[in-house]
């Protein structure tokens, strides 16, 4: 700017040079001073323009101008703050919504892992194809394999589980996870204090040295800054603290639990003196790898593909051909995101429907002042101004309308970011906070520009339009409307009723779908029970177990069940391993293999295994099909026997009698298992799924081991949900003072909170939906009301003419009802794609029910009638005398 | 000015006037007054040019880089601005020259004819 500003000097110092030099002339040709002064002026021109034109040549014209539009477009919001008021509250719930739903996405869906160069981390996953069989996890010898194959730069294997962490004032719980020492080199991820465990460390065993979260630091040790080098007690065994990750860290596991684990140590994934671990024994889940960096996950794929070939050939026995084994890597962004992908997809497409409905509305309430301001528009034309000029400053009002609309929405949401968080289920898959960041920031802005594009598109284009003579003519109307923006209107009414329809249609499969579920026949009774959860220690030496054996553990669970008994309201009560809890979403699976089969079962297919005591059954309510239940005789001194479902009676029995017929659930048993019942399938799984083959196995005689060492004690009466877990604590405690006693949850919460995730989209669509359908109808109501208000004339005319106030009442309504139906066809197209893309997120309902769509459509048409009624009631009361006057 | 003499002199052709002053330059650097005598001069006061409008035009062509503007005297001794055609300016003239020349050989062009039919 300075540059300008001198030019301007030196321009006034040449002008004033310029008319001296040519006064001079004057007067040499013979002019009196005053004479020469005045035709030198007169010959120079208008100086003022001179200097105005000389400083365009020097500014950013557009610039000026874009200023002038922004004054002016202000002036104008301040003048009409009512319409000023609607048009930002509609895009400031729009964009607000819709950013707050990004938000989500950007953390779970864009951006899901929060590690260095997340496209290189991937998930190894074993499958047996032949034996039907996936992600059967991975055995130790084939880790090796993986990691000598020069495809990975790391690969890691991690077990994971709850330990009871003592010493501190209540023994209490903590997720735990055993990693290859490597894990922490692999994700990239520094602790905040301390150091992390040594990649090349080839310890077998356990190497007693723990990372703890910055959570537990929190909890459990008061943020203590010289908590290095303490120790701690995890069942039982004396670990050291080396470091604490920081905080926001979380595990890429699959569940809640993984993610969220608060103490990992590192695991050599082979026990000294003891015999290599076995090829066909998988025990763990998929390993996590990082690729080569260069290497795309196509190429790692195929060179391991060649890999797999070679160890089938090289191990005939452990690989069979029928079990078809294959190994696949799968993209760790996407075994973190999982199923969520789709109803994150669905709840930000209806937002953004949410918001295009809004934009509609603002477009239609915009060209309605532009038909009022269609008169000054023609007269500035006349009087010069450039059409592109005029449709440029349209846009800048509407851009500036909807900017101030975002900034609104994002006000909003910083100040209900809080409780918008806790309204997102916990089952989300979210290793990211949900955070408004610059992404999202960005995507606000975007997303109010191109609001601001759409709702401003459509009067500026008609300015761009306008009949200068027919608009200036009408000097008398008070409004100018042309046909063509009449037809926009009804336009922009329609589209909104179609997209409102695709929005309800949702939101109706949705409810539908969640309905069934939760009228679902479940098999079970949840009603008064409550689950309550203990974990009995493992240590690593297996000498100092104390429930190491079934005869060391059944005394301590007789006990348990005697004491659980005398507690206040207790019905019944009954045990369980953690597998035995209904719906908790933990897969506890155990390698089948079947009597007379041997051979085949070299690969044993993965079966649903829980141990429960005698009672479970009947406290659960599940009802026996053939055989007979479990009794206290089948204890740890009688023969191993079993209770199946009839989906697995079904499965491995198809034809034949299970009664009697024998199985292992480890290649490695001695005995045999003998099947004795067969109860009713119950969802105890899964809700969606009620056919899961599963099997129980006597908790005396099949004592918890590994992730099983969870107990469950199940309880049924007249319990009270807080008073409950504590006296049930006194009584754990009085047993052994060192177990937790914690997780406790009545059966129908579980059920709730199995549903959560459900919910909350089902909840969200369904609330954008009426947002819609509210938007809809006001959209509606505002072009008929204009309808009426410009046909004021011509009904006092019919009414004046003899017309029956009930004629002019269905004309309107008629109008009315015409675009709403146009709406809705051409909604029930769209609705019909997107319930076909939404399908796998339905249950219980066809994505094309027709009473669904048939509702909905009457359900928006008669909103639209309601809409319509109060502008038509105003028409059918026009004072014939009064109209025609006006004129 | 009579309203005779008004009748015979011509309106510049928009464009043209950055032409004239980068041929004016192309004598030698000048001020703006003398530029504004040289254009009057050089096309026997036919052309009119409102003095004042040379300013906007000069301007717009130091922005373009075509002439530059420096410190100088005047005849009568006293400090002004005087304006230089740079070496961009001079390929430029070639260019606006080579333009013009084709466009008022395409009028003449079209012209020429009717001229010969009005001819007894």
């Amino acid at each position: 700017m300075k540059r300008r500003e001198r030019m301007m000097e030196d321009l006034d110092q040449d002008i004033r040079d310029h008319i001296e030099i040519e006064t001079q002339d004057n007067i040499d040709r013979g002019m009196s001073p005053e004479e020469a002064r005045y035709a030198a002026m007169r010959k120079f021109g208008n100086v003022t323009r001179v200097r105005e034109d000389t400083r365009d040549v020097w500014s950013l014209v557009w610039l000026g101008q874009l200023g002038q539009d922004i004054r002016y477009g202000l002036r104008l919001l301040r003048k009409s703050p009512g319409f000023t008021a609607i048009a930002v509250l509609t895009i400031a719930l729009g964009v607000g919504a819709t950013t707050a739903i990004f938000s989500i996405v950007d953390a779970t869906l864009v951006h899901p892992l929060p590690y260095p160069q997340p496209e290189q981390l991937v998930r190894v996953v074993d499958d047996l194809p032949g034996v039907g069989a996936q992600d059967v996890g991975m055995s130790v010898p084939e880790w090796h394999d993986l990691q000598r194959s020069g495809i990975f730069e790391y690969v890691s294997l991690a077990v994971y589980g709850p330990v009871n962490l003592t010493g501190s004032s209540q023994p209490t719980r903590a997720r735990y996870s055993g990693v290859a020492p490597n894990y922490f080199a692999l994700l990239g991820v520094k602790p905040q204090l301390g150091r992390s465990f040594d990649p090349e460390d080839q310890t077998p065993g356990f190497t007693l040295e723990v990372l703890i979260s910055d959570g537990l630091w929190k909890r459990a040790f008061a943020a203590d800054p010289g908590i290095l080098g303490k120790s701690l007690r995890l069942d039982n065994d004396l670990y050291t603290v080396i470091g604490v990750m920081p905080a926001g860290f979380h595990d890429p596991g699959r569940t809640t639990e993984q993610r969220n684990i608060e103490v990992w140590a590192a695991v050599g994934f082979a026990v000294p003196g003891r015999t290599p671990p076995l090829r066909n024994r998988r025990r763990t889940g998929a390993a996590i790898a990082r690729i080569k960096p260069g290497l795309t996950i196509a190429a790692a794929q195929s060179q391991l593909d060649a890999l797999v070939a070679s160890l089938q050939k090289e191990f005939p026995e452990d690989y069979p051909l029928q079990s078809a084994w294959t190994v696949r890597l799968v993209p760790l962004k996407e075994t973190v995101v999982g199923n969520a992908r789709q109803s994150l997809i669905l709840l930000l497409g209806a937002v953004g429907l949410v918001l295009l409905i809004g934009c509609v509305n603002v477009a239609n309430l915009l060209l309605a002042r532009a038909s009022a301001r269609g008169r000054e528009m023609a007269i500035r034309e006349t009087l010069g101004a450039a059409r592109m000029r005029l449709v440029g400053q349209l846009l800048t009002e509407s851009l500036l309308l909807s900017l101030l609309g975002g900034m609104a929405g994002l006000a909003i949401l910083f100040c209900t970011k809080g409780s918008l968080v806790r309204l997102v289920p916990d089952s989300l898959p979210r290793l990211n906070d949900i955070s408004i960041n610059w992404p999202v920031l960005l995507f606000a802005l975007v997303a109010s520009l191109a609001a601001g594009a759409i709702f401003g598109l459509a009067p500026a284009l008609h300015a761009g339009r306008a009949d200068l003579t027919h608009m200036i003519k009408q000097e008398g109307r008070g409004s100018t409307s042309s046909g063509e923006q009449a037809r926009t209107r009804r336009l922009l009414v329609v589209t909104e009723f179609a997209l409102s329809l695709v929005l309800m249609i949702a939101a109706s499969l949705l409810l539908h779908s969640f309905w069934e579920l939760l009228n679902v026949r479940l098999g079970f009774n949840p009603q008064n029970v409550m689950a309550v959860r203990t974990w009995l220690p493992e240590p690593n030496d297996p000498k100092t177990d104390i429930y190491g054996t079934p005869a060391q553990e059944a005394p301590f669970l007789r006990e348990l069940l005697r004491r659980g008994r005398t507690l206040p309201g207790v019905e019944e009560i009954a045990l369980g391993n953690r597998a035995s809890i209904p719906l908790n979403h933990d897969l506890t699976q155990s390698p089948l293999v079947l009597e007379g089969r041997e051979i085949q079962s070299n690969q044993p297919p993965l079966v649903e295994t829980s141990s429960v005591t005698p009672d479970y059954f009947h406290l659960l309510g599940v009802t026996l099909q053939r055989g007979r239940l479990f009794s206290e005789m089948d204890n740890e001194t009688a023969p191993a026997v079993a209770v199946i479902n009839e989906a697995f009676a079904r499965t491995y029995w198809p034809s034949g009698d299970p009664l009697g017929e024998r199985l292992k659930l480890s290649p490695e048993d001695s005995s045999w298992t003998t099947v004795v019942g067969v109860i009713a399938d119950a969802r105890t799984e899964s809700l969606v799924d009620s056919s899961v083959p599963q099997i129980y196995m006597s908790l005396y005689q099949a004592p918890s081991q590994g992730a099983s060492k969870e107990l469950a004690i199940f309880l049924r009466g007249r319990l009270d949900p807080a008073a409950t877990p504590v006296e049930l604590r006194e009584q754990v405690q009085a047993v052994n003072p060192e177990l937790p006693v914690f997780g406790a949850q009545t059966l129908n919460d579980a059920l709730s909170a199995s549903l959560s995730e459900r919910r909350f989209s089902m909840e969200m669509v369904g609330l954008f939906a009426l947002t819609a359908l509210l938007l809809a109808g006001l959209g509606i109501y505002g072009v008929i009301s204009y309808i009426v208000s410009e046909r004021t004339h011509e009904i006092g005319i019919r009414l004046a003419l003899g017309a029956q106030s009930r004629n002019i009442l269905r004309m309107v309504l008629r109008q009315g009802l015409g675009l709403a139906i146009a709406g809705a066809a051409i909604g029930l197209v769209c609705a019909l794609i997107v319930s076909h893309l939404m399908a796998g997120l339905l249950y219980g309902v066809r994505p094309t029910d027709p009473l669904t769509f048939a509702g909905v459509a009457l359900l928006l048409i008669g909103v639209a009638l309601l809409a319509c009624y109060i502008p038509a009631r105003r028409a059918m009361r026009v004072d014939p005398m009064v109209a025609l006057r006006y004129e | 000015m009579s309203t005779k003499e008004q009748k015979e002199r011509i309106e510049l052709l928009q464009g043209t006037l950055d032409l004239l002053i980068l041929r004016t330059l192309l004598l030698g650097p000048a001020h703006g007054h003398a530029v504004a005598k040289a254009i009057e001069f050089n096309s026997d006061d036919v052309l009119q040019v409102e003095q004042g409008s040379l300013y906007p035009a000069l301007h717009r062509l130091i922005k373009r880089g075509w002439i530059s503007a420096e410190e100088g005297t005047s005849e009568n001794n006293r400090r002004a601005k005087f304006y230089r055609l740079t070496a961009k300016g001079r390929r430029q003239l070639g260019i606006e020259t080579g333009k013009w020349e084709k466009l008022a050989g395409a009028i003449a062009q079209i012209l020429r004819p009717a001229e010969q039919e009005g001819e007894p």
